[in-house]
């Protein structure tokens, strides 16, 4: 069980020692051995980690559709591979194939831009999240606070496809994406607030580490309002359905990414699932325990976590219908806020009381 | 030592160097729009700067506050305004000279504070209880400042939400 559960960290280790030991026997200062070799392995763990989020992004969309048949009484995708499983690298290679169109009157290199500015923020908040024991890419002591942060550039990336495309519904649907970021965002940050106060501090790791005992979601009444207010302005961060008004099909045609074709929209595509992974990892560590579990490997139990959050929102896409825009503002402004702000307060009076953890 | 050294001015000049172009653009640009990204572009590069000096905190904040909220404010209020998006509007009005006064004021200003003040020098990895001390010292040193800003945020928040509730 040791093994599994220190899989990745063991591998780790090894290339790590080779390197240092290819290079210490080079006959370099030691200065600079280590220097290559920290960069050397940063590259690594960097493309392990992506490669990692474009597997499960493809998995997702495979999920996706798979739950959303089910939901409607449907087989879903089931031509290529067994259970239909090849369908995203089907997807994918579709992308890749098909023209690349720019609008005439386009601002050109924003239009350009926007996708990759929409991409960026989601790999960069990847290289944070503690997958399991000893395993998260990077561990600053304010991790908490870079979520937030990378996640807040994404919105940047939507309202230039929206203003590049030089398109009404492509407009329209940046400026909700924005009006949406900005109002659900405040929450977000908000239910985050009672963790820290009572991990006593922002590193993941530590915040992970401070929940063997009991996860946060069972402090009673503060973790479980927190992780619900959390999940929901998450949805809501994501733009999933029924906070989907960006780019609501029924309404603005496909709303920021309209006038996207072939691989340009793919990377929206990409944007979007890898942001929704993450918020479910984020959730998991902060509220669920993160790779907290008897038995099973840790990373293991990170991601059966996670993913039955993801299925969660899944569901709930599947369920419920999407909110009208004002209903959704007037959600995030009087409902959501003030009942976070007294999550605070009551936090903060019950670690008065009682010692947690 | 050395090699980290080096690194560290990489990383600082090319760093000043998107922060500063992303400035000019802002300044330059007829087009609103894209001055706008221009500024966030130069924040962009103030935030990494901040990294470079293991200012983790403030970078963060600064990627949070200017990027996050002021930013994406400005490009809201500029979509929300009839006609700013697609014209092009002049770099410059009858003010720019006093304008330009002002701004070489500021400069010299800092410049020589900048070049007088004697910099102590850090030593690295000295602190490392950071985010706690700067919270003790939120509510113990300058905690009047710090309730008055609170105040403040508390007056528009509630604003706000009136504002959105007619």
């Amino acid at each position: 069980m040791d093994i599994l559960n220190n899989l990745f960290t063991n591998i780790y280790n090894a290339i790590n020692a080779f390197l240092n030991g290819l290079l210490g026997g080079a006959g370099l200062r030691p200065d600079a051995a280590s220097a290559i070799v920290a960069a050397i392995m940063g590259l690594i763990v960097g493309t392990v980690v992506l490669l990692f989020g474009v597997g499960v992004v493809l998995t997702l969309i495979w999920l996706e559709r798979k739950v959303a048949a089910r939901v409607q009484d449907r087989v879903g995708p089931n031509r290529v591979g067994p259970f239909g499983m090849l369908q995203p690298v089907a997807d994918t290679i579709k992308m890749f194939i098909k023209e690349d169109i720019v609008p005439t009157n386009a601002d050109g290199l924003v239009h350009l831009l926007a996708p990759v500015i929409a991409l960026a923020p989601a790999v960069l908040a990847f290289v944070v999240v503690p997958f399991g024991q000893g395993m998260q890419p990077a561990d600053l002591n304010i991790v908490v606070l870079w979520v937030v942060s990378v996640s807040s550039i994404g919105t940047v990336g939507l309202f230039m496809a929206g203003y590049g495309s030089n398109n009404k519904f492509a407009l329209l649907g940046g400026m909700r994406a924005v009006a949406q970021a900005i109002s659900y965002e405040i929450p977000q940050v908000l239910t985050i607030v009672p963790i820290i106060l009572l991990a006593g501090s922002m590193s993941l790791v530590q915040i992970v580490q401070k929940q063997s005992t009991l996860w946060y979601v069972f402090v009673l009444p503060v973790g479980l309002i927190g992780f619900v207010v959390y999940y929901i302005s998450a949805l809501a961060e994501v733009n999933r359905t029924p906070f989907d008004q960006p780019e609501g099909e029924s309404e603005i045609v496909a709303g920021h990414h309209t006038e996207y074709s072939g691989m340009k929209f793919g990377l929206f595509y990409l944007a979007e699932y890898f942001n929704f992974f993450i918020v479910c990892t984020i959730a998991t560590t902060l509220f669920l325990g993160g790779w907290q579990g008897p038995f099973l490997p840790s990373w293991l139990w990170f991601l059966i976590k996670t993913y039955a959050l993801i299925l969660l929102g899944m569901w709930i896409r599947m369920t419920l219908p999407r909110f009208r825009v004002d209903q959704l503002m007037k959600f995030a402004w009087q409902v959501l806020v003030p009942i976070s702000l007294i999550n605070i307060v009551l936090t903060g009076i019950l670690l008065m009381f009682f010692k947690v953890g | 030592m050395l090699t980290s050294q080096f690194l560290t001015y990489v990383a600082f000049f090319v760093l000043s160097a998107i922060a500063l172009i992303g400035a000019f653009l802002a300044v330059t640009l007829r087009n609103l729009v894209r001055a706008a990204l221009g500024l966030i572009l130069s924040f962009m590069g103030v935030a990494g700067i901040y990294f470079v000096l293991e200012a983790e905190f403030v970078a963060i904040v600064q990627v949070i506050i200017y990027i996050g909220a002021i930013s994406v404010l400005i490009l809201f209020a500029i979509m929300l305004t009839r006609g700013l998006m697609t014209s092009a509007a002049s770099t410059q009005n009858s003010q720019w000279i006093g304008a330009a006064f002002v701004g070489m004021l500021m400069f010299a200003v800092l410049f020589f504070v900048a070049i007088t003040t004697n910099w102590p020098l850090a030593q690295p990895h000295t602190i490392s209880d950071l985010i706690p001390r700067l919270g003790a010292d939120l509510v113990t040193t300058y905690l009047l400042p710090f309730e008055a800003v609170s105040l403040l945020l508390l007056a528009a928040l509630i604003g706000a939400i009136v504002i959105a509730r007619e």
